[in-house]
């Protein structure tokens, strides 16, 4: 067996998905080889070198893969694919994106989000917005995972030393074009990675009063996250979403607050360690999932938890 | 432009479904079912486009059961001028259902295909992607928004971090975000229109597509429950049981 990951990047740094999706990779067995396919990228390949059980890097720096644009990148996935009985990318937005793409030109079913590996073809994922655990089997000889990041823990980001190969195939499709990003800015830490995080419902009522929130945020130390109803209101940016169809966390503390606790809110933070909930709503389904519970106006709530941590 | 939109017939949202007890899949029983949420979506889109002047057609397509009707009746009541069939009683994996579709693109030669950005059963947020794959054409997942621009079509999706907008050569298939617009309501007499509209029925075995799955699955069991907990009557205590109890401040 051998496996390919694809390396998460933004052409300047490693990003920290890579690491869950190696540890993922070392469950299956076999060598692990990442592929960094950027566009002036070889300060990613060579931390991706870095990362411990990596056995070799492959750099494709190119300008067709500066943009990670879909039609390029899987060309090339698929064209490297045939040396490899499986292919693991983050389970990322950028991931989703490439993975399904690169499975169909191998003629392969892909298979979403595993949160286990029971064997070589045999995984674990959730669906019904995480209300059933299904666990699958692949008959496809190249397997294309896409590899949930809460699920399994980062591989140390040094202690390798694999090599770096460069690879010159250039896809470029030239049915897409970049246009250009408006990235969120933000001093405080990463969702997916945050050890605490500070989410806000359609409670909250204004994008002024995520202020609150961001008070008791920045004093823990904490990210920022918010359900759908929250991001439609244009309370704060969709990138914030934590859900069935936004981001799925699982940090150590995770406070809801103003969030009723649908179905597809509870599937992207139900495996946090502890979650508090603060809802003026005694009834709010968000309580059955909470270790604490917390029934008040977020209003007078939030100010006096930022005074007291 | 012609504008092809794939609607899928789902489990209603509303509905927390539960695995049978002999572990062999999804219980669904008597459930709601519905047209998926993030196609009803495309389907609003598509419409949009037809009533800017934009698109010259809507052609709705599923693949599933003779009750997928359903789902494309409604497709037809939202606004789509006519609908595609493509019977199947087994539950088709993403691949099966993107081969279906090319083929469909093949006979109907749309310069937009518009989807949901994921089936809210089987979460797999994969057809868009394969069938981008398998016609060539370029792809624009998670949109938020949609522009057409002459022979191209600009599209902002939701990514990780913020927005990224591409630009699409024509044909295009886009798959549409919770945020691209927010679906009407069929209106009753739109719905008795609809009834009339014209619904063709084929299958995958007419549009010579093999369907065998690739994944089966062996089991399917709850999430671990998690244990039910307090509730605290302040926030002094609140932040006590934080600090002294679970430790995690
Ligand atoms: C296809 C699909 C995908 C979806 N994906 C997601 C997803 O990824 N993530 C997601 O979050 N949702 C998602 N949703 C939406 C989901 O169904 C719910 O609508 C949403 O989570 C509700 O958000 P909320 O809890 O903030 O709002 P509400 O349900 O309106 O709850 C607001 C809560 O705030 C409380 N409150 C109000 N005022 C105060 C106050 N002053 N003090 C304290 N409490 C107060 C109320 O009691 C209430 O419980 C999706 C829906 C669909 C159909
Ligand atoms: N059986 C189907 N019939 C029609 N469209 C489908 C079907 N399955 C998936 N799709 C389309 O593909 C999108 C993404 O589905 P999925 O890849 O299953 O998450 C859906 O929102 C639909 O637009």
């Amino acid at each position: 067996m051998s496996i390919l990951v694809i390396a998460e990047h933004n052409n300047e740094s490693l990003n920290g998905a890579t690491l869950n999706v190696v540890t993922a990779a070392q469950a299956i067995g076999g060598d692990v080889d990442v592929l960094v396919a950027g566009s002036n990228c070889g300060a990613v390949a060579d931390a991706a070198a870095k990362v411990a059980g990596v056995n070799k890097v492959l750099c494709a720096d190119n300008d067709a893969y500066g943009h990670e644009l879909a039609e390029n990148v899987s060309a090339l996935v698929a064209e490297l694919a045939t040396n490899y009985s499986h292919v693991l990318f983050p389970a990322t937005t950028n991931g989703k994106n490439i993975a399904p793409r690169a499975a169909a030109l191998l003629d392969s079913q892909a298979i979403s989000e595993i949160i286990s590996i029971e064997s070589a073809d045999t995984f674990k994922r959730p669906i019904y917005a995480g209300n059933i655990i299904a666990t699958v089997q692949s008959s496809c000889p190249i397997k294309v995972l896409t590899v949930r990041g809460t699920a399994f823990d980062a591989a140390p980001a040094e202690g390798g030393s694999a090599s770096v190969e460069a690879v010159s195939s250039a896809h470029n499709a030239g049915v897409s074009e970049f246009v250009g990003e408006e990235m969120v800015k933000s001093d405080r830490p990463d969702l997916t990675s945050a050890d605490i995080i500070v989410a806000g419902g359609r409670g909250m009522g204004s994008a002024e009063n995520f202020h609150l929130l961001e008070a008791l945020a920045d004093k823990l130390g904490a990210a920022v996250g918010a359900s759908r109803a929250a991001v439609d209101a244009g309370f704060i940016a969709n990138d914030m979403q934590i859900g069935q169809t936004g981001k799925i966390v699982a940090p150590n503390l995770y406070f809801a607050v103003g969030i009723s606790g649908a179905i597809q809110h509870l599937a992207g933070m139900k495996d946090s360690k502890v979650i508090v909930a603060i809802n003026k709503d005694e009834e709010a389904p968000i309580f059955q999932v909470a270790d604490y519970g917390l029934v008040a106006d977020l209003h007078d709530a939030l100010p006096e938890i930022t005074s007291l941590v | 432009m012609k504008v092809l939109v794939a609607v899928k017939r789902v489990v209603d949202y509303n509905v927390k479904v539960r695995p049978k007890s002999d572990g062999s899949g999804p219980d669904l029983g008597n459930a709601k079912m519905s047209i998926n949420p993030f196609c009803e979506i495309a389907v609003e889109e598509a419409v949009r486009l037809k009533e800017a002047g934009t698109a010259t057609e809507v052609v709705a397509v599923s693949i599933g059961p003779a009750k997928a009707q359903e789902q494309l009746r409604t497709a037809l009541a939202l606004g789509a001028d006519r609908a595609i069939h493509v019977v199947s009683d087994e539950d088709l994996e993403p691949l099966a259902v993107a081969k279906c579709l090319k083929v469909v693109c093949d006979n109907e030669q749309p310069n937009l295909v518009l989807l949901g950005k994921q089936s809210i059963d089987g979460d797999n947020n994969q057809t868009t992607q394969m069938l981008s794959a398998l016609t060539g054409y370029g792809q624009g997942t998670f949109a938020c928004k949609l522009e057409v621009d002459g022979e191209k079509i600009n599209v902002t999706r939701e990514i990780d971090g913020g927005v990224q907008t591409i630009s699409l050569n024509t044909p295009a298939i886009v798959s549409a975000d919770l945020r691209l617009n927010e679906p009407r309501y069929a209106s009753l007499p739109n719905i008795m229109k609809a009834k009339k509209k014209p619904l063709d029925s084929t299958s995958p075995a007419d549009l010579g597509v093999d369907t065998a799955p690739r994944v089966t699955m062996l089991k399917a069991e709850p999430p671990a429950e998690r244990q039910a907990g307090i509730k605290v009557e302040d926030v002094a205590t609140l932040v006590d049981k934080l600090k002294n109890e679970a430790k995690v401040i």
